[in-house]
């Protein structure tokens, strides 16, 4: 059996644990003054051997990515940390920097020295004001302490780190589009290559991690590649923060070795809410193709989740039982994405268009099958058709959806209508069914 | 329905900007014109110009705070402290927008003028990036921003009843504010806090686990001017104070409320009970020793 394994978030439960007081009492910090008595090249080697790959959704080898920043270049190197966490049903990130807020500061500084950037920037979301002001704070406290400035603790390196709030676009948390907003323009995607490693910010060698990532260095750097490697699978070692929610009896974040399955964690969760059953659920996020009962003993690592159609993306599990209708919530996502297209290329901004108006007409019983294959043909001609994955993402609901569930859909129009009532599926329903029994 | 009604909403919205742009434009002017929008449109272009040349020139008859706004010097020399922050100046524009709303509520024609001349960027520039983001607002709010995630997952364990309930209450909808100028509604997407469903936001600040009461009774406070507390964070401070922090002008209130919600301690709660922990870390010797010994070093 598979057990919690409590790093990033083991001290969230302590007062103080968002000061550096308190996180200095957990050893914070040390992870960055034996990285400081390294060379950056051996640092890229640690996190490379780690094995530690990014947790924002793609799950690409960190220490490849940092390989990849030209040695020689003339021009300065930025690491961006990439804290625009907007994914529907992805929230690790924003408590981890609520409550840990220094960890991401260390591992910002650790990162940036071994990729060799005097300037990293946090790009944070900005409709989560009190995150915000902890990062501030964490960053002012660093300097405070000689973390950050000039002569980081006698090393002779030099960082600064510049909080910035981005102002509510779901596209800037592609990297590309990330870099744009940036640099002060509309977010929006950017056709590669080049790769931001060889012109990113301001056409520099530029880094992009998540949070969770760049919040994991400290650890490994402190702990040893081969302490990672004990928790996890091979190709997918490490811990790693697995986000339940919905229709489950405690929702929350449950941090775990990579590959933990669905089963263990609804066993720990307490299971579906009120002993329903489970009807379909995302791996990492709305993004992700769904997946269903069938899969609960699938491993939530990255090649687990692939080889059963889906991916693991930000391991955002949400979870929905029998009383919620599928096309709803397939057109509720695809809506989102309809808001969020940037409207750069076209399959994007006007597939999406085209299919929540199918998609309503089915949700409310007027759709015919012929609809059904236009909605596949639709998202056949907007997946891979555009220059960033928002489009790939936002068919994915559909197209998973229909080979679940196709039955589903036509129930919608042989009754004339939506089959389910909104009602039950809402969390305050079991407690008016309670109080009536 | 929701779709179109919104796709209407945002071009008859975008439609009243602009006028108000260029009412604005037309106010200032020394000669009120009674011509046609189009060439309203050109006069108050070589108006703008003319005001251009003029503040090039250093004689600046007209600066942006004439405008009824309550853009001042301080906010000039702000701007100016956000661009120091960056090795590119255009960089601060998003911050910047920040700090327009934390003046003025919303981005005003007088806002975006100011970032544009602070930046050498053209107006139509600012306003292409403004409207880009819905953080950005294009009319007064309301001195509190209710936002209801409407996303699937929350809006099917309750969102849309809390918004619908809200909406009736209110007499309110997307994007409005009440009369009295104290709440505004939003159907926000996914905020980050879905194991806190049905979320809400103020100012915001989280207001998690929602139930169409609960949601009834926060806007009731806040419209009577009752402070309120965040589930996560302090007590709601108003919208422009708010955006004051977005900015990056923080308000020392770091330390307020807990380290975090219940839903971000399930794991951790368990495992605690469990006795369940990640494997002993320690990284061979590296000459590292403790932490206080290499401070000592120092």
């Amino acid at each position: 059996m598979t057990t919690l394994t409590p790093v990033l978030s083991a001290r969230w439960h302590e007062d103080d644990s968002f000061t550096r007081a308190g996180y200095e009492r957990a050893d914070g910090y040390r992870g960055l003054r034996i990285a400081l008595q390294r060379t950056p090249a051996d640092l890229v080697t640690i996190i490379k051997d780690a094995g530690l790959r990014g947790r924002g959704g793609a799950g690409f080898p960190t220490g490849m990515k940092w390989s990849f920043v030209p040695k020689d270049s003339p021009k300065p190197t930025y690491l961006v940390v990439n804290a625009d966490e907007s994914e529907p049903g992805t929230c690790k990130d924003i408590p981890l920097m609520l409550a840990s807020p220094h960890v991401l500061v260390e591992g910002t500084i650790i990162s940036s020295y071994a990729i060799g950037a005097h300037t990293a920037f946090i790009y944070v979301r900005g409709e989560v004001l009190h995150v915000i002001r902890r990062l501030q704070a964490a960053v002012a406290d660093a300097y405070e302490a000689g973390y950050l400035g000039k002569d980081i603790l006698g090393s002779g390196y030099d960082l600064d780190i510049v909080v910035h709030a981005g102002a509510g676009a779901y596209i800037c948390g592609e990297e590309t589009a990330l870099l744009d907003s940036l640099e002060g323009r509309r977010g929006q995607p950017r056709l590669r290559p080049p790769f931001p490693a060889v012109a990113g910010l301001y056409a520099s060698p530029t880094v992009i991690n998540n949070v969770e990532t760049i919040a994991s260095v400290p650890a490994i750097v402190a702990n040893g590649e081969d302490w990672f490697r004990s928790m996890g699978s091979e190709k997918s070692p490490g811990f790693t923060l697995y986000s339940l929610s919905g229709h489950v009896t405690s929702p929350g974040q449950y941090e775990a070795p990579l590959g933990i399955t669905l089963r263990e964690l609804l066993d720990m969760a307490g299971g579906v809410r009120n002993g329903r059953e489970l009807k379909f659920w995302t791996p990492g996020g709305s993004s992700t193709p769904l997946l269903t009962a069938d899969h609960l003993d699938v491993p939530l690592d990255y090649e687990g989740v692939a080889e059963a159609g889906s991916m693991l993306g930000t391991k955002a599990l949400q979870i929905f039982d029998d009383t919620t209708c599928v096309v709803r919530a397939v057109l509720r996502w695809v809506e989102f994405y309809k808001h969020e297209s940037c409207g750069k290329c076209t399959p994007c901004r006007e597939g999406f268009w085209w299919l929540v108006q199918i998609l309503q007409r089915l949700e409310a019983g007027d759709g015919t099958e012929a609809d059904l294959e236009k909605l596949l043909d639709l998202s056949d001609n907007i997946a891979g058709r555009s220059f960033c994955a928002l489009a790939d993402g936002g068919v994915a609901p559909i197209t998973s959806s229909l080979q679940y569930f196709r039955d589903e859909y036509l129930a919608h129009f042989e009754h004339g209508r939506c089959p389910f009532d909104p009602a039950a599926s809402t969390l305050f329903a079991e407690t008016a069914g309670a109080a009536t029994s | 329905m929701n779709a179109t009604g919104g796709v209407s909403g945002e071009a008859s919205e975008r439609a009243q900007w602009s006028a108000e742009r260029s009412e604005v434009a037309r106010g200032a002017s020394k000669e009120p014109s009674a011509t046609s929008a189009s060439s309203g449109e050109a006069s108050e272009r070589s108006q703008w110009l003319a005001d251009r040349s003029e503040i090039a020139k250093g004689g600046r008859k007209e600066p942006a705070g004439a405008r009824e706004t309550a853009l001042n010097e301080t906010a000039r020399a702000e701007m100016r402290e956000i661009i120091a922050r960056y090795p590119e100046p255009r960089s601060a524009l998003l911050p910047m927008l920040h700090l327009v709303q934390a003046y003025e509520g919303y981005v005003t024609p007088a806002g975006i003028e100011m970032c544009a001349e602070e930046l050498g960027l053209t107006e139509a520039e600012v306003a292409a990036v403004a409207t880009f983001y819905t953080m950005y607002k294009r009319r007064p709010m309301g001195e509190y921003h209710v936002g209801v995630c409407t996303n699937t997952l929350c809006a099917i364990m309750g969102g849309d009843q809390i918004w619908s309930e809200l909406t009736d209450e209110l007499g309110i909808g997307h994007d409005e504010t009440t009369d009295d100028g104290m709440v505004s509604l939003e159907r926000v997407e996914c905020n980050a806090a879905c194991d806190f469903a049905p979320v809400m936001v103020v100012n915001w600040e989280f207001m998690d686990n929602q139930t169409p009461q609960t949601a009834r009774e926060l806007v009731g406070k806040l419209r009577s001017g009752e402070q309120v507390q965040s589930t996560r964070g302090p007590g709601i401070c108003t919208w422009k104070q708010a955006a004051r922090i977005l900015a990056g002008f923080p308000d020392g209130r770091a330390t307020e409320g807990p380290p975090a919600g219940a839903a971000s301690l399930a794991g951790l709660v368990l495992a605690q009970e469990k006795g369940w922990t990640a494997p002993e870390g320690g990284r061979p010797a590296l000459g590292a020793g403790g932490s206080h010994s290499q401070e000592d070093d120092r």
